[in-house]
């Protein structure tokens, strides 16, 4: 009774029990704010930290609290309750939890109120920072911003455990008894997030300036406002969307002295915001199963001497954006190295590739008109949705590549002291995309390459209208006299004619073919059924 | 040993202490996860049994220091905790739990061990006898390191642990929550045989973190143990 209570005694712990719900809400809210906490130790105390506890006090929160209370207690059959609930931007809301602060008539009248009591307060208060962390509900509200805001509700009174679906799980936070009454925090919390799970958190623009008095009306009696946790709006949650050089990874592709297979390559999402800030050709290739094999080997991009057109085309996994899937060397991809934008790279020297139809241009100034569409169509095509993860290859040019800027050439072999080589086949016959040039012609690019970098372009450009042959220097490679060199290997090997079953004609016939005789094969494998059981048998 | 930087002698678990609790906790972790998921619940635990630092008035009175909190996320694991605003405590963790992760990694484990924290109170004894350390709380924390074969497997185990970590977590706040023997809160004269004062901003209880590792053999190695046997040599 309260007469055992002296009235300094209950006093006092009234005030606890005042402030002790006031940094209960305020610990609760500030939990779902979708930020880390953190407030420092002072070992003199500032005489306005409750419960030797360094929880700040946000004012609105205190401010809806007190309105909430209006200046009762809880007590038996009046519990104070914060409901934490989830409103997506097309306005759905979901109740996920609803703390609750309730007195029930237990007394403990041994307990020392000033000195027990008040600890013990202090005790819950951290037990309910390390439950906040460890329910469902916080790991949503870290992600809070663009597709959804978390909010919460003050009430007093009974409380209403009906939102939150079936199957809800309590925690207890803790108990402290007082003389008064025993004082029970609580969680109930949802786990029926089934329409959450599902969602695929695209990143879209955030929900825009949320004031701190929006307003939501409640079907309940006792209602009141909700509030968003996340009262600092329009604070980019920088988590949810990366940055742009999070988003950019650049391929490049460099060449490598070992074979082709081992190139490494990189794969640049479609999703810029800012211009990549080297200049190549970006290739957009679609995203096929074409076998490719891959290892990235680490090479030094600008000691490559080679600029060397190597296509792949791989499948990208959405879940790991960073990672390819193909069928690499060793069976599984590894995680593609996220390489730096090579500026040293941006010598300005393009390369295109005919695999999409891009086609190259000429070498008269309509070429760098071309480059430029090529490169804008490819970055235009960047500006794509967001969330659409597109292989891009780029290739890269070698750095010492001899080639005028601002040219869509094409790749061709350049021999130093070509004139004292004997003639090679011209290997851009093996390049089925590319109009065999006519072979008296093939002399002068070799020999037009040699002896400027300026005039290679006219001097190529005369030959052809169609494409401009660019010099080509395979890295490390020696200047021997020898027929068959590395570049002459590596153009002859890097374009394998298309195998004829992959053309689409043969390929459907042969497979109306199959259709076709698939009665008469199934009709001998029955009656050989007999061997093939013993066969089987044999195997067990 | 880490904790107060005074050895305590005398065996910890040799002598039967009258209110010590001990509690038991599991967890299966991957090898890069030890580290986080026992600081997580050693902050924890610390988190409830500190308090600010005492400043001691005329007539026996003293005011309590404020602690702060932050939050910690885990990188190897889906789990955020919440620990005291302590660097040289977070230090003094870590640095015990780096030790026990090298234990565990070191030749002759197969990734099975355990990391004791317990909570003690000096009883001052009369020369020559040294200082006796009186345990009222012992947390064991039993680890089992798997190993994970693709990175699905580390994603999936991502996500397990920190589940784990939860449950844990909730845990440990039910045993705090009890309310079962806590030593008496000290004269100013007796404070250092209660808390841990040598901190600057907080004052946890005098604890001290020691670890075993299941050798492959099944026997256990205590390096506890084996100091102790050195320190009552020397003596």
């Amino acid at each position: 009774m309260d007469t055992d209570l002296s009235s300094q005694d209950r006093k006092d712990l009234d005030k606890f029990i005042k402030f002790f719900a006031l940094k209960t809400v305020q610990v609760i809210v500030q939990a779902r704010l979708g930020e880390k906490i953190c407030t420092r130790s002072s070992s003199s105390p500032t005489g306005s930290d409750w419960f030797n506890l360094a929880i700040k006090d946000i004012p609105e929160v205190t401010h809806e609290a007190k309105k909430a209370l209006a200046g009762q207690l809880p007590a038996v059959g009046r519990s104070m309750c914060v409901e934490i609930s989830l409103k997506t931007s097309e306005g759905d809301s979901m109740e996920l939890e609803i703390w609750c602060l309730e007195m029930n008539e237990k007394c403990d009248k041994e307990i020392k109120v000033s000195y027990t009591v008040y600890n013990r307060l202090s005790l819950l208060l951290k037990s309910l920072l390390a439950i906040t962390r460890v329910t469902p509900a916080y790991r949503l509200s870290r992600k809070q911003g663009h597709e959804y805001v978390i909010l919460y509700r003050i009430y007093f009174g009974e409380v209403q455990l009906s939102g939150l679906g079936e199957g809800f799980q309590t925690v207890r936070v803790g108990t402290v008894g007082t003389p008064v009454g025993t004082i029970t925090l609580s969680c109930a919390y949802r786990i029926n997030l089934a329409f959450m799970s599902t969602r695929q958190f695209e990143r879209t623009p955030p929900i825009m300036g949320i004031i701190i008095d929006h307003f939501v009306d409640r079907p309940y009696p006792s209602s009141s406002p909700m509030h968003p946790c996340n009262y600092r709006a329009g604070e980019d949650n920088a988590a949810v969307y990366p940055s742009v050089e999070d988003s950019q990874e650049v391929c490049t592709t460099s060449f490598s002295t070992s074979p082709p297979s081992q190139c490494v390559f990189t794969v640049t999402k479609a999703h810029f915001q800012t211009s990549p800030p080297m200049v190549t050709d970006t290739l957009k290739v679609p995203v096929m199963g074409l076998a490719f094999s891959h290892q990235p080997a680490a090479l030094g991009v600008g000691s490559a001497d080679m600029g060397y057109p190597v296509l792949f085309a791989g499948g990208l996994n959405a879940a790991h954006p960073h990672q390819l899937i193909g069928p690499g060397k060793e069976g599984g991809v590894p995680p593609v190295p996220n390489q730096p934008a090579h500026g040293t790279q941006a010598d300005q020297e393009r390369m295109c590739t005919p695999l999409d139809g891009v086609y190259y241009s000429a070498a008269t100034p309509s070429s760098s008109e071309d480059t430029e569409t090529v490169s804008n169509s490819s970055e235009g095509k960047c500006g794509s949705p967001h969330d659409l993860l597109e292989t891009i290859f780029i290739r890269k040019v070698g750095a010492f590549v001899n080639k005028p800027i601002n040219q869509v050439t094409m790749a061709n072999l350049d021999i130093p002291f070509a004139m004292f080589a004997p003639k090679n086949v011209e290997l851009e016959d093996n390049d089925p995309m590319v109009n065999p040039p006519e072979s008296p012609e093939t002399e002068s690019p070799l020999q037009g390459s040699l002896h400027s970098e300026g005039s290679s372009g006219s001097s190529t450009g005369n030959t052809h209208d169609d494409f401009v042959m660019i010099d080509f220097k395979p890295a490390f490679s020696k200047d021997d006299i020898l027929p068959m060199d590395l570049g002459t290997f590596y153009r002859e090997f890097q374009n394998p004619p298309q195998l004829s079953s992959l053309s689409i004609d043969i390929g459907a016939q042969s497979m109306a073919e199959d259709l076709d005789s698939l009665p008469e094969k199934l009709a001998v494998h029955e009656k050989n059924v007999k061997e093939f059981d013993a066969f089987v048998e044999t195997l067990q | 040993m880490v904790g107060t930087g005074r050895r305590c002698c005398g065996p910890s678990g040799a002598t039967p202490a009258m209110n010590c609790r001990a509690e038991v906790l599991e967890v299966s972790v991957e090898g890069r996860q030890v580290e986080e998921a026992m600081l997580a619940v050693l902050h924890t635990i610390l988190l409830h049994r500190s308090t600010g630092k005492f400043h001691y008035k005329k007539e026996g009175t003293y005011s309590i220091g404020t602690v702060g909190t932050q939050d910690v996320d885990c990188d190897f694991i889906d789990f955020a905790y919440v620990r005291v605003s302590s660097e040289e405590l977070d230090r003094a963790l870590r640095k015990a739990v780096g030790e026990f992760k090298d234990a565990l990694r070191g030749s002759g484990s197969d990734g099975m061990g355990q990391i004791s924290l317990e909570f003690y109170q000096k009883k001052k004894s009369r020369w020559p006898f040294s200082d006796e350390c009186i345990p009222w709380e012992l947390w064991t924390i039993k680890v089992n390191v798997v190993n994970l074969a693709n990175e699905q497997e580390r994603q999936i185990c991502r996500e397990k642990v920190g589940e784990k970590l939860c449950e844990k977590i909730i845990n440990i706040v039910e045993v705090m929550n009890r309310h079962e023997y806590l030593p008496k809160m000290p004269t100013q004269s007796e404070v250092d045989n209660v808390f841990d004062t040598s901190l600057k901003d907080v004052q946890p209880y005098l604890y001290k973190i020691s670890y075993q590792i299941t050798d492959s053999l099944g026997t256990s190695v205590t390096t506890t143990m084996r100091r102790l046997i050195k320190d009552t040599l020397a003596l």
